[in-house]
């Protein structure tokens, strides 16, 4: 009798690993990544960048097309995507867009001293110029550009394994997006804490006119942040359409979990976004995830639910977000970590 | 140039362009650039409101002109009784739980104390009415998406004529814009943007998903018109007449034989255009309306006291002005104003279909509109409207002329030709960006600023 339940306990431990946790970790990585873009921005230019998810798409375009040349030349990284090795290209490419427009047109207004919401309109201009280029150039379809081996873990395998009923699947690219992430991550924390650069970037993004009169450039400063946006936007990008696909359109819908990710952490503060990012993707899969197989195990035969035992329908997946982001508007406006407020 | 000759010169210019495409392309095509045009400036005009008189920044157009849109689809559908005799009754329970939740949660917010408890006990309230809720709309939901799928499923309407739902539409979006105005407004601008942004998603979503209400995906056409339909013109005997009438010269030279043919022919042309001209009338109508009442609140001291909350908040404010409730206030007049439209474009589209709602197309391109036009000048925002939504439309023949141009020394075989050729159209969403750019940096008022009487430059 309990091992017949401590078995039925596990597979449905599986089944959530298998629905929830895993597909919502690697998901979160993503929304961490572009909501760190955004609060770079944020902190430092003091705007919400409207067209981070058009980067996102830009960038994650540029990788794209050089996949395509590598695979036709015969180039593969072995069982790993082909994609990581065109990353570095669409990175410059997506940082060099950002800079580009960042002189052509962020700069004036940041020299005039612009009322934070010229800037947001302007970032709107930004984004249909992005738009237009990206669906000019790769079209409004979708792509598909993931290559290599497919899973780390099949389903079958483990239930092999294991000799559980229910399988666990990982894929390479939510295992590939979970390492990527916590790397980059590391990375750009040490970056930030303990380079003369970094420091400067906190400094500026504190009190800028303490770091004025300290002697750091505001040129460099604003240069390394839309590097760092570029880097930032291309990863997350391409880790998002490696593990499903690649749709300019889908990129823009994005803009609106990863504001939330953005303002739930707190806008401007890294930590908070990371956070962020997860509390968004956790909830989203939770919340649309139908339980009823998940019940089937936990309960006793004869009180299984007939329904699917889904709180909301996958397409409510913003909702999610935008609820959870008018709750934090309203009990704690400066979102978890204390974010900035402008 | 003074402001009065450059707003009549810059509408002159756009009646000219209008004409241009009439004699080029043809009348079909510029009433149907022209009808949109209205629909598009009193969007514009409401965003003006938001924006050029109070400075909110509101990027949820979409959800708003969408409501508007679910307006004409409850007001105009005959209302399908056997899904209302399936479903209705759980329905309405359910409706009742859900206000119940909600004034249990408003209660309890404000008769407990702050802190853990308060939290605790409202999260209790608002997850058990949501079960206590499905559990009754469940079973109701299903029972209306049953009744005959494929023509009906859902609940119908009201059965009115459509032009209600042009009132209804406004309506609808101005209680969705109350509620989100309680939550956001009185924060910062981005936010508010954000949550926008936010809402008119979820708005999009449950149109696409509640198959009981709206038909979802599945859309609803057939709605009914406020104008005449072609055939019936075409059958009745003055409009022929009328038609051959007017034609008299061109008919006479024809051959005789020929004649009926001729004149049928026309008769069909003729009446598209006569059907659109009605629809180019009516909207016409609600513009000049909208627009009087506009100039009229701008102009008064109401107008001034917005004018001076979007100048300077602060001092507003010390001056007794309560800046939440004016810009609450006038959040749901604009978004009332874009609902309208909203309702008036599926009228237009004769159906709804939810999932042509796209922000670029329906919140962004507004704002280029506005921003364009001139913030702040009710008739810049029209002008902005007229101007912005011509090119997004005649972008698509002009940018494929000029690459047809540009590539014809490819070959027509040619990888980058076809693929350019294929792609052209996006480029209309770079040219708006870009002039969205170039007005903001180059001419930031607009191309008919915003007019200040007796007020000295700024220094």
């Amino acid at each position: 009798m309990t091992e017949w339940f401590s078995n039925d306990l596990i597979n449905a431990l599986v089944l959530i690993s298998n629905f929830v946790l895993v597909p919502a970790l690697s998901y979160g990585s993503q929304l961490a990544l572009g909501a760190l873009g955004i609060t770079l921005v944020y902190g430092v230019l003091r705007f919400s960048n409207f067209a981070h998810g058009d980067t996102m798409a830009f960038g994650t375009m540029a990788v794209i097309l050089v996949t395509w040349w590598f695979q036709s030349m015969g180039i593969s990284f072995g069982p790993l995507p082909t994609a990581l090795l065109a990353l570095p290209f669409g990175i410059l490419a997506a940082g060099i867009l950002c800079i580009i427009f960042d002189r052509s047109v962020y700069k004036y207004y940041r020299q005039r001293k612009s009322a934070p919401v010229v800037y947001v309109i302007a970032s709107v201009g930004v984004m249909f110029m992005i738009n237009g280029i990206v669906r000019f150039i790769i079209g409004p379809n979708d792509q598909r550009f993931a290559d290599g081996e497919r899973f780390i873990i099949k389903a079958r395998e483990f239930k092999q394994m294991t000799g559980l009923s229910e399988g666990l699947t990982i894929k390479v690219s939510q295992g590939l997006t979970i390492f990527i992430a916590v790397a980059l991550v590391i990375a750009l924390f040490w970056f930030l804490q303990r380079t003369r650069m970094g420091k400067a970037m906190r400094a500026f993004s504190d009190n800028e006119d303490l770091a004025l009169l300290s002697g750091i450039n505001p040129d460099r400063v604003v240069l390394v942040t839309w590097v760092l946006v570029g880097l930032l936007a291309t990863i997350a990008g391409t880790l998002y359409g490696l593990d499903k696909s690649f749709k300019p359109f889908t990129y823009l819908q994005l803009l609106l979990p990863m504001f939330a990710a953005a303002i739930v952490g707190g806008i401007g503060k890294p930590v908070g976004a990371i956070v962020g990012g997860f509390v968004i993707a956790f909830s989203e899969v939770t919340v649309t995830y139908a339980y009823k197989k998940f019940f089937k195990y936990l309960l006793p035969e004869n009180m299984e639910p007939d329904g699917l035992m889904q709180l909301l329908s996958t397409d409510y997946k913003f909702a999610v977000s935008f609820i959870i982001l008018v709750v934090v508007l309203v009990v704690r406006p400066t979102g978890i970590f204390k974010g900035k407020v402008v | 140039m003074s402001v009065r000759n450059r707003t009549l010169f810059s509408f002159a210019l756009m009646v000219g362009l209008l004409l241009a495409v009439a004699f080029l392309q043809s009348w079909s095509v510029t009433l149907a650039i022209l009808n949109l045009c209205l629909i598009s400036a009193i969007m514009a005009l409401g965003v003006n409101i938001q924006w050029g008189y109070a400075g909110l920044f509101n990027v949820g157009i979409m959800g708003f002109a969408a409501l508007g849109g679910v307006a004409a689809v409850l007001v105009s559908k005959a209302p399908v009784v056997e899904a209302w005799s399936a479903g209705g009754g759980g329905l309405f329970v359910s409706l009742i739980c859900i206000v119940f939740t909600v004034a249990l949660s408003v209660f309890a917010y404000r008769r407990l104390p702050q802190g853990r408890n308060r939290v605790l006990c409202l999260s209790l309230i608002i997850v058990v009415g949501y079960f206590v809720t499905r559990y009754f709309a469940d079973p109701a939901i299903a029972a209306i998406e049953a009744v005959d799928a494929a023509k009906t499923g859902y609940l119908g309407g009201m059965g009115l004529p459509i032009m209600f739902s042009w009132i209804a539409g406004g309506l609808f979006a101005a209680g969705a814009a109350w509620i989100v105005g309680k939550v956001a407004l009185g924060l910062r601008s981005d936010y508010l943007a954000i949550a926008t942004l936010g809402i008119s998603e979820i708005i999009i979503a449950i149109l696409k998903n509640e198959d009981w209400l709206t038909r979802g995906v599945k859309n609803v056409s057939g709605l009914s018109r406020p104008v005449p339909y072609e055939v019936e013109l075409q059958k009745n005997s003055w409009f022929p007449e009328l038609v051959e009438k007017l034609n008299a010269d061109t008919l006479s030279s024809v051959a005789l034989a020929d004649r009926s043919g001729a004149l049928q022919k026309l008769v069909i042309e003729y009446s598209s255009v006569f059907v659109k001209l009605c629809y180019a009338g009516l909207f016409a109508l609600v513009l000049i309306v909208l627009l009087v009442l506009s100039a009229k609140a701008l102009n008064s001291p109401w107008g001034r006291m917005m004018r001076a909350i979007r100048d300077n908040e602060v001092s507003a404010s010390a001056m007794g002005k309560d800046i939440t409730a004016r810009h609450l206030q006038v959040f749901v007049l604009g978004s009332a104003v874009v609902g309208i439209a909203g309702a008036m474009l599926t009228t237009l589209d004769g159906q709804f279909t939810p999932g042509t709602y796209n922000p670029l197309r329906f919140t962004f391109l507004i704002w280029v509109m506005v921003i364009v036009g001139g913030s702040g000048n009710n008739l810049g925002a029209v002008l902005g409207g007229f101007v912005i939504w011509f090119f997004w439309i005649e972008a698509e023949p002009m940018g494929l002329w000029l690459v047809d141009a540009l590539t014809s020394g490819f070959g027509d075989s040619s990888f980058i030709r076809i693929h350019m050729m294929e792609n052209a159209q996006h480029m209309r969403l770079f040219l708006m960006g870009l002039v969205l750019l170039l007005v903001m940096r180059f001419s930031p008022g607009g191309i008919l600023p915003e007019v200040v009487h007796r007020r000295k430059k700024e220094e």
